[in-house]
């Protein structure tokens, strides 16, 4: 483990920065948000981004490929440009924990997701441990550790340091080229801090909310549940929980014309939009209903059932804090529940 | 800090219903904290008392849910609003939306409804709040109590109220208020004093955080189009994501422009963003203007009433008294 003080941050930054961007997260009027780090970016005082990571590895929109139409030919033209080396400092437990669930559907599926991909491989994620965890959080809840968060170097930040330790080739590699400003040290700090936010975290109003109830094979279980019509009845349909949630993966693909070829880009896209996955014959989900119970259905049910139990939600609690009439997966899951073991 | 307490409207939704007056209750929801109230729709004196919550936190505005209950079913429902949310539900009625005859208003005074942002970047780890004039004691996690001036924490269109007056009313819970001077153009304002580049620099700002969500157009109760040109496959101009700057400010000029004259300036879009967008702004400078060019106009203060924009008068002011040719401040 290697530890620098916190009045040198700014060279650790530098130090960090002078061979790739480094993004670290910052105050900006939309709230703490990753910046790309100049001499002065300050790190932020709040909790977790308005955003997770997931931003940098899949953007909300980005460019496939081009056409250039001339007489009869078409020329395919390549423009990918997802090759940049960055390095990510600050991650929250919860949100390197996104990164699993999106790598299980971008990655360790067939076919691999090359745009993803390359984003995956040129970037190091510096993750930090939260020590004063707020009331929408409920990373617990889905065996996610905020003491011990994953990442390549996992970071502990105290008074006065940083704890830096390597627990990737990537990260190792990384903490190594910064040794002549860091120094050795023993884990004393960090386990006082680790008992401090494990305590914490059991002081948290989510602190009892478990998985128990859901998981793979609850479809028939849950899918005609008469908790959804109620739980629907005033979502507008928006897609702020699935924007701002860090796990959330459906994009669509779609061609814009320019003067002289089209572009095909893809962007993120939404289950709770009436439009989405729309066929020849139309939506196969046509009431908000059947829409909002896709998006819980989905991180609590299926996605475990294909994931070896695993949830596609992190407990970041972004659609808590976001949506606009306050649904969210907390209350969806506390009223199936009740309908599970018979109390409501 | 609310006169007007959750017991006395539970007594008056319980009273309703059981009286065969309404079939169903719409208002809003208990949630997890102490903040999160959600919209709903009680249909029994039993849910009522278990769910149903007002207080501070109260802002969703109820009015745009009465186009769907009131084509649902048959029988009355009774609706919750605040001042504003009746300026919206006027609006609505303008424009033939809802079938007053289904609906039954109850008013309830309001002293202004907190920002939950606004309080989570004042306080953090919030356990629970206390409300009065002054102050808002927020019980936090880690720091014990954290208070802090309410006035610091109120919802930006509560600051600039333009109406404590109930515009339509059924019924009213509690005491009976005024329209109110305020100072909600004074941003505007500030806008206007800018270059144009400047100005296009602080919109460029604003609008290139947004993650078209698409939650201020489902929010808005002047945004009732049956399908949205922007979610029409068919339109051209669909798109999910803002795929280049040109896109992303359109969506926000067209909106703005088809919501002139019929925006009430409820507050609702700029509440619900979650990148933080002061959209009201928008629409105000349309409310501005209008005011200016053709008189003082408030959309929804009467039903029925004829925007200057879709009404002709002799002495409307000619187009070219508006803006100068090549104004460049236009
Ligand atoms: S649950 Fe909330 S954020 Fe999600 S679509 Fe519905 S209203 Fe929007
Ligand atoms: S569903 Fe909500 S709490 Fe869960 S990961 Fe997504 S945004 Fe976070
Ligand atoms: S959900 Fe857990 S990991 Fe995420 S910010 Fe909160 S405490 Fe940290
Ligand atoms: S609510 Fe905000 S982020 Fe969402 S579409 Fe509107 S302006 Fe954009």
């Amino acid at each position: 483990m290697r530890k620098i003080s916190l009045d040198k941050l700014d060279l650790l930054f530098a130090k960090i920065a002078e061979n790739q961007s480094l993004y670290i997260p910052s105050d900006s009027v939309e709230g703490a948000k990753f910046t790309k780090w100049t001499n002065g970016t300050a790190l932020t005082n709040e909790l977790n981004t308005v955003r997770g990571i997931k931003d940098f590895f899949f953007p909300q929109s980005e460019d496939l490929m081009k056409f250039k139409m001339q007489g009869k030919n078409i020329e395919v033209i390549d423009i990918r440009d997802e090759h940049e080396d960055f390095v990510i400092f600050g991650a929250r437990a919860c949100d390197v924990r996104a990164m699993t669930v999106l790598d299980n559907v971008f990655l360790h599926a067939e076919p691999v997701d090359t745009y993803y991909k390359n984003r995956r491989e040129h970037g190091i994620i510096m993750s930090l441990a939260c020590t004063r965890p707020v009331e929408t959080c409920f990373c617990g809840t889905f065996g996610i550790d905020a003491a011990n968060p994953e990442g390549d170097i996992v970071c502990h930040k105290t008074d006065d340091a940083l704890y830096m330790n390597a627990v990737s080739e990537k990260g190792t590699a990384l903490l190594d080229s910064l040794s002549d400003i860091t120094e050795d040290a023993d884990t004393k700090a960090v386990d006082e801090q680790k008992a401090l936010i494990k305590e914490r975290m059991t002081k948290l109003p989510l602190a009892e909310l478990t998985t128990d109830a859901f998981g793979g094979g609850k479809t028939e279980k849950f899918f005609d549940s008469p908790e959804w019509a109620k739980l629907s009845e005033s979502c507008l349909g928006c897609g702020t929980c699935t924007f701002v949630c860090p796990t959330c993966q459906c994009y669509d693909i779609r061609d814009f014309k320019t003067n002289d070829g089209v572009v095909r880009y893809r962007c993120w896209d939404s289950c709770m939009y009436s439009q989405f996955t729309r066929m020849a014959h139309g939506n196969n989900r046509n009431s908000q209903k059947e829409r909002f119970r896709q998006r819980f259905m989905h991180k609590l049910v299926y996605y475990p059932e294909n994931n070896n139990g695993m949830f596609s939600c992190v407990g970041c609690g972004r659609c808590l804090a976001k949506c606009p009439i306050r649904m969210n997966i907390v209350k969806v899951m506390k009223a199936l529940e009740g309908t599970d073991n018979g109390s409501n | 800090m609310q006169e007007v307490m959750r017991d006395k409207l539970v007594a008056k939704a319980k009273e309703l219903l059981t009286g065969g007056v309404v079939t169903r209750v719409l208002g809003w929801k208990r949630g997890e904290f102490c903040y999160d109230l959600t919209p709903g729709i009680f249909k029994s004196a039993d849910e009522l008392d278990k769910e149903f919550d007002f207080g501070d936190f109260a802002a969703p505005n109820l009015s745009k849910y009465l186009i769907d209950e009131t084509r649902k079913e048959d029988g009355k429902v009774a609706v919750f609003m605040k001042p504003c949310d009746t300026y919206s539900f006027n609006q609505l009625l303008t424009e033939h939306r809802i079938d007053r005859e289904k609906v039954y208003v109850i008013g309830v005074p309001c002293e202004g409804m907190i920002d939950n942002k606004k309080l989570s970047a004042a306080a953090d780890g919030i356990k629970n709040v206390a409300v009065d004039y002054e102050n808002v004691v927020v019980e936090t996690l880690w720091d014990g109590n954290v208070t802090v001036p309410r006035e610091s924490v109120l919802a930006e269109r509560c600051l600039n109220c333009k109406s404590k007056k109930h515009v339509a009313l059924d019924e009213l819970v509690g005491y009976e208020d005024e329209i109110t001077e305020c100072n909600r153009f004074d941003e505007v304002a500030r806008l206007e004093a800018m270059t144009p580049e400047e100005r296009f620099e602080f919109w460029q700002g604003e609008l290139s955080r947004c993650i078209r969500c698409n939650a201020c157009r489902d929010v808005c109760p002047a945004c009732t189009c049956e399908k949205c040109v922007f979610d029409n496959p068919s339109s051209g101009v669909e798109s999910k994501a803002p795929s280049d700057s040109f896109e992303e400010k359109m969506f926000h000029i067209i909106r703005a422009f088809h919501v002139t004259g019929r925006c009430t300036d409820c507050g609702e879009c700029s509440r619900v963003c979650p990148q933080n967008i002061p959209l009201h702004l928008l629409n105000r400078k349309f409310i501005k203007d209008i005011n200016e060019l053709w008189g003082e106009y408030q959309a929804g203060a009467e039903v029925g009433s004829r925007a200057p924009l879709v009404n002709y008068t002799f002495d409307d002011m000619e187009p070219s008294e508006a803006v100068e040719r090549g104004d460049k401040n236009a």
